[in-house]
């Protein structure tokens, strides 16, 4: 049998206030980085605006493809290279100039232009204000309705205790997953939504592992004297092995979405490649050191009064 | 013996089968996003003001005339915003006259009534507002769908979105510009005098009567593509509408070789009208207004009987016959604006899948021989399960005719992983059990019911999640919800089911077990 641990017995649970340090300190990086960065920057999903991405037949010139945009005086256009040397994305802010008027106009300058050889249109995207507005709201609703959900399954299948434990540790991983956006300098876009989803699914499945085994454990009797801290570090330790292979298998397979992917899997899967990590560590040292700290903030309101009965 | 095994055989044999029968042929029965096989999405927004003015519009004509035909003199029957009329009469005298014929038109509120100065307003109830709102959003459905199935596309969808949207997805279709122009055009198309007493010059100088307005005729010389706007001064009251149109079809231009016209023809109530139109007009100049534009005025030289018109106006041969398709489809009830357009191109399309079905490929594959060096024959087991899981997965996607995407694709992806977790966690548990002593059976039996509980939890917030996503998501998260979700019911039916089934197999059978390979 090949095995990664045998009977772990790693004090996780005693250093969680270095750990609530750490995490504290990966936050405020993060939050610092979007104030840094003026907030996140929202794609055209979120914004609205207009995308052109074109693959031109030789590698351009930047340099000529401004140029060319230039000459039509359409605004402020962002210009990228977009994975291939050949392909660019042209991305135009909305404006009160028909968008039809807009995008006919960026195709017939690049077409025209005879610097540039000759170009497909790979991919048109334009995104009204109001849909984009609306995809806002949605992103927000999503969220919120989905960390009420598994706060309510939680609470129901477990304790409050470890539904509120749970939600911070979620959000936790959703600001810290964030941070590396900004950090990166990607852009917030439908992908990146959907990879936030998935991170909160995969942070609370790792969650639940854990205090699924506490449960079991407590159904079946304690040894006298044994803490709830060290309750909770003998279940952390026997699902030790599940949460390492777990990881690394959906780790490697998102690693090779970010690097094989393509560009548009790219930044989903950055997302859940971060994602990946901090939903293992906040399982441990966000949800579990949560709920031994609050359980042991319980416990001591409930035996200090005693002490007063006792002493009168 | 494990109980139930042939009856567990046999299900599994069933759901194998069914999923087979469901995904052949793959080509056909598995529905590519627009992302993946190239093509147009929009989404319109219905100004549903518009049909509401239009609507006021025709109930304060109707007013007039009902009022006039009672020989009630009025100075001003006006709409005022889009849903009220403001009434203003000749005299005070009149008003309870005045009133009773306000009192037929039942889906109008009087309201502001001033009987002192012979004032009123009717203003549209909130019923009939929300009926007309929903209407022209339905019907705008039921035109658009008629111009594309006239356009002939493949599959199309076209579905209503929310309050007043209207959502359409052209699969391969590759000119988006004229698909908007097709699909947008309001094809209002109207009947008008020319008002010939005011002229031109007075009305750009604003000296217009009420009853008239301004209107252009729009020239694109085919050298310079330069554009010349011509203003023609028309009345504003509509003489006949595209609504009593019968056919509309595309011919050769006889005076202009090289451009192409649009021959219409009237039903029986439209070709009448038109007959007493000309009839009585004879001399003046008849104005065909297509959305506000006027695309030729020429001069009426007789009565025209039999109600055919052409219209003109230097079509190429394309704009010729898709203004024939809309023409025939009638009009939308309210104009629409381009909210949302994604245009993929065949070859990005292309692209994508390839990129994607290497990259989710790729994970698998290091998944499954992940699991074959770690777990051994547990692993090939799991191994196996992930391929029926996948299997499922194709099958259930396209029993729902569910769009894969390339979020979709991603989702899947991810659906491996979760499927991966599931048998991570039977595994550990069964090894745990092994070293405490337990026999191998005892073992496996404990291994799989107390994993059972942890696997329900875990499936069952992700499921909570995938379902909110679906629900609250719109398009590319909601390709990704669907193979999230159809994947993890999957997951739990392979994983708990029919792993439990090959290990009942393959070490059920035997008296004793000594070691099993995990």
């Amino acid at each position: 049998m090949m095995e990664m641990f045998r009977n772990p017995d790693y004090d996780f649970i005693g250093k969680r206030r270095w750990a609530y340090l750490a995490s504290l300190a990966v936050i405020l990086i993060s939050l610092t980085s979007m104030v840094l960065h003026r907030g996140l920057h929202y794609d055209i999903d979120f914004l609205g605006g207009t995308l052109i991405q074109v693959r031109f037949e030789q590698p351009p010139d930047i340099g000529k493809i401004r140029a060319a945009l230039g000459k039509i005086g359409i605004g402020e256009s962002v210009i990228q290279q977009f994975g291939d040397p050949r392909e660019y994305i042209i991305r135009l802010p909305l404006t009160s100039a028909n968008q039809e008027e807009v995008s006919r106009r960026v195709q017939g300058a690049l077409a025209a232009d005879p610097a540039l050889g000759k170009l497909e249109i790979r991919r048109i995207e334009f995104v009204g204000p109001q849909v984009g507005h609306d995809l806002q709201i949605q992103a927000i609703y999503a969220v919120l309705v989905g960390l009420a959900g598994i706060l309510f399954y939680i609470a129901i299948r477990f304790d409050l205790k470890g539904g509120v434990a749970a939600v911070v540790a979620v959000f936790h991983d959703v600001i810290v997953s964030l941070g590396a956006i900004s950090l990166t300098n990607r852009e917030f876009s439908l992908p990146v939504l959907a990879a936030l989803l998935t991170i909160i699914g995969f942070s609370v499945n790792d969650t639940i592992v854990a205090y699924d085994r506490l449960r079991e454990n407590r159904g079946r009797g304690t040894p006298r004297g044994t803490t709830f801290a060290r309750q909770m570090n003998i279940a952390i330790n026997q699902t030790l092995s599940r949460t390492v292979l777990t990881s690394l298998t959906v780790f490697f397979s998102t690693a090779i979405l970010l690097f094989f992917g393509g560009k548009t899997l790219e930044d989903f899967a950055f997302v859940l490649f971060v994602g990946v990590i901090t939903g293992t560590y906040s399982t441990i040292y966000v949800a579990s050191a949560i709920v031994v700290d609050w359980t042991n903030y319980v416990e001591g309101r409930l035996r200090r009064p005693k002490k007063a009965v006792a002493k009168a | 013996m494990p109980r139930h095994l042939a009856l567990r055989i046999g299900l599994v044999a069933a759901v194998v089968l069914g999923s087979i029968w469901y995904l052949y042929p793959p080509k056909k029965t598995i529905n590519l996003g627009l992302d993946l096989q190239g093509g147009i999405h929009l989404v319109f927004g219905v100004e549903t003001d518009k049909a509401l003015a239009s609507q006021t519009d025709r109930a304060a004509e109707d007013l007039k005339n009902a009022l006039e035909k009672k020989g009630i003199g009025v100075t001003r029957v006006a709409r005022e915003g889009n849903t009220a009329i403001v009434v203003q009469l000749a005299s005070p005298q009149s008003w309870n006259d005045a009133v009773t014929v306000a009192g037929e038109f039942p889906n109008f509120e009087r309201r502001n009534a001033d009987q002192g100065a012979g004032r009123f307003s009717l203003v549209m109830n909130e019923k009939e507002v929300s009926r007309l709102r929903d209407l022209s959003v339905r019907q705008g459905v039921e035109t658009i769908r008629n111009r594309v199935d006239q356009f002939g596309v493949a599959e199309p969808t076209i579905t209503r979105q929310g309050e007043d949207r209207i959502l359409i997805q052209l699969p391969g279709l590759q000119d988006p510009e004229r698909a908007k122009a097709l699909i947008g055009k309001t094809a209002h198309l109207e009947f008008r005098l020319l008002d010939e007493r005011t002229s031109v010059e007075d009305a750009l100088a604003g000296r217009l009567p009420e009853t008239s307005e301004i209107m252009y005729q729009r020239r694109v010389d085919k050298e310079t593509k330069a554009e010349r706007k011509t203003p023609h001064v028309v009345h504003k009251r509509t003489l006949l509408s595209g609504a009593e149109l019968n056919r509309a079809e595309v011919q050769a231009d006889p005076n202009a070789p090289g451009n192409w016209q649009v021959a219409i023809e009237f039903n029986a109530v439209g070709a009448r009208i038109f007959g007493e139109v000309t009839e009585g007009n004879v001399g003046k100049h008849l104005a065909i207004i297509l959305d506000g534009s006027v695309y030729s005025a020429p001069r009426i030289n007789e009565r025209i009987p039999g109600g055919r018109a052409v219209i003109t106006g230097q079509f190429t041969v394309e704009e010729a016959r898709d203004l024939a398709i809309v023409l025939r489809a009638g009009a939308l009830p309210a104009p629409v604006t381009v909210l949302e357009e994604r245009t993929v191109g065949p070859s990005l399309g292309a692209d994508s899948i390839r990129q994607g079905v290497i990259a989710i490929a790729a994970s698998g594959l290091i998944v499954f021989i992940f699991m074959v060096f770690y777990y051994r024959l547990s692993g090939l087991i799991a191994d196996v399960a992930l391929v029926l899981n996948l299997l499922l997965l194709m099958a259930c996607m396209a029993a729902f005719g569910a769009t894969l995407t390339l979020p979709g694709l991603a989702g899947i992806a991810l659906t491996i992983g979760m499927a991966v977790d599931t048998n991570i966690l039977i595994f550990e548990r069964i090894r745990e059990e092994l070293r405490v002593g337990k026999s191998p059976r005892a073992s496996i039996d404990a291994g799989f019911s107390r994993a059972f509980r942890t696997i329900i939890d875990t499936h069952v917030t992700v499921l909570v999640t995938a379902g909110i996503l679906y629900n609250f998501g719109t398009g590319a998260v909601k390709g990704f919800a669907v193979s999230l979700f159809v994947g993890l019911v999957g997951s739990l039916f392979t994983a708990v089911f029919f792993t439990r089934l090959l290990f009942d197999l393959i070490y059920g059978g035997r008296r004793r077990l000594g070691s099993i390979s995990i």
